[in-house]
């Protein structure tokens, strides 16, 4: 759905850049080309990593992890989201059915928010494009960001 | 060339890894594959279009424009917008990098870069309402009141830390180029 729109999108913004200047058009999918091409290793080692880490953690292995309360649970929790990366559609359900099992609220929303904002497997091409230093600041920063929403979740909640 | 092949490495590591989880259970070995090629269809979906997109606002959208409404000197209301495009567009994590990487370019402040990746992978207006039906409507948006700020604040740090001259830009322009004059 979020795929087609966003081809939809692409093929009018084409259109109309196309028939405006033609060379212009040109010139930005050169810019397009090269851009992509540069990010093939680093995308093909992400689409690799992935399919390796939601071989070797199944979502039974997740939910036990869950089911381990206190202090150790949230700072397990904390570092598997931010060590796997799912999509925010399968994170959700994931995060539903987690809860039914009866992990926390506030352990939740630091899965959550480590899982979408950290990630070990999409930071190759973080580093790709930002360098080591920004990608390891701006991970760093946001797994503390999340740790704290969670422990602020558990006091508002 | 060995430069070439140095950006392979982990990708060489991963697939001896793979081949090693095969050996040991080759179900989980097949699943592993399966998984890769089920995600490469999702990254094939996406990624050529927002190339595309790139290529097209990196010709059209004046440097100027992108420098006076989040670059530096933009303050609060460049930070609020920020969190507007980010909040707005949908794709995952990977996808917000070109894109950041080019209003980088343009001139947009680091600390507006941070935000536009923390709200891009972190706050979705359409995968709130998922949020709420799975989890609950209070707690999407309890949620969503503590990141926001969190971003801010995450965006502003790492100004602070990270000197500029570490993000490559310039001398990465021609592997990564997006610059066309």
């Amino acid at each position: 759905m979020v795929s087609l729109s966003l081809l939809a999108i692409t093929v009018i913004a084409l259109t109309i850049s196309y028939l405006k200047d033609t060379d212009r058009t040109k010139r930005a999918l050169l810019v397009s080309y090269r851009s992509l091409m540069a990010l093939v290793p680093s995308l093909l080692s992400m689409i690799a990593l992935i399919g390796l880490m939601l071989a070797i953690t199944p979502q039974q292995v997740l939910t036990r992890l869950f089911n381990v309360h206190g202090l150790a649970g949230f700072a397990l929790t904390a570092v598997v989201g931010a060590a796997i990366t799912i999509p925010a559609p399968v994170a959700f359900p994931l995060a539903g059915s987690l809860l039914k099992l009866g992990a926390s609220l506030p352990t939740l929303a630091t899965f959550i928010t480590t899982l979408t904002m950290v990630g070990t497997v999409t930071a190759p091409m973080e580093i790709a494009y930002f360098g080591r230093r920004f990608t390891l600041v701006r991970q760093s920063l946001s797994l503390v960001l999340a740790i704290l929403i969670g422990g602020l979740m558990g006091v508002i909640l | 060339m060995m430069k070439q092949l140095k950006k392979y490495r982990l990708l060489a590591v991963v697939f001896i890894a793979n081949l090693g989880l095969g050996l040991y259970d080759s179900s989980l070995g097949t699943t592993s594959i399966r998984n890769s090629l089920q995600f490469s269809w999702e990254v094939l979906k996406i990624v050529p279009s927002v190339m595309i997109l790139m290529g097209l606002f990196d010709v059209w959208v004046p440097r100027k424009l992108v420098e006076q409404s989040i670059g530096y000197g933009s303050g609060l209301r460049g930070m609020l917008f920020t969190i507007l495009l980010g909040t707005a567009a949908a794709g995952p994590i990977y996808a917000a990098f070109p894109v950041a990487l080019s209003l980088h370019k343009k001139g947009a402040r680091l600390a507006n870069i941070g935000i536009f990746l923390g709200t891009w992978a972190a706050i979705k207006i359409p995968m709130i309402l998922m949020e709420s039906s799975f989890i609950g409507l209070r707690f999407a948006l309890i949620r969503l009141t503590l990141t926001i700020p969190g971003v801010i604040v995450v965006g502003l740090l790492m100004e602070q830390l990270i000197p500029v001259s570490t993000v490559p830009n310039m001398e990465r322009t021609q592997e990564i180029s997006f610059t066309a004059r």
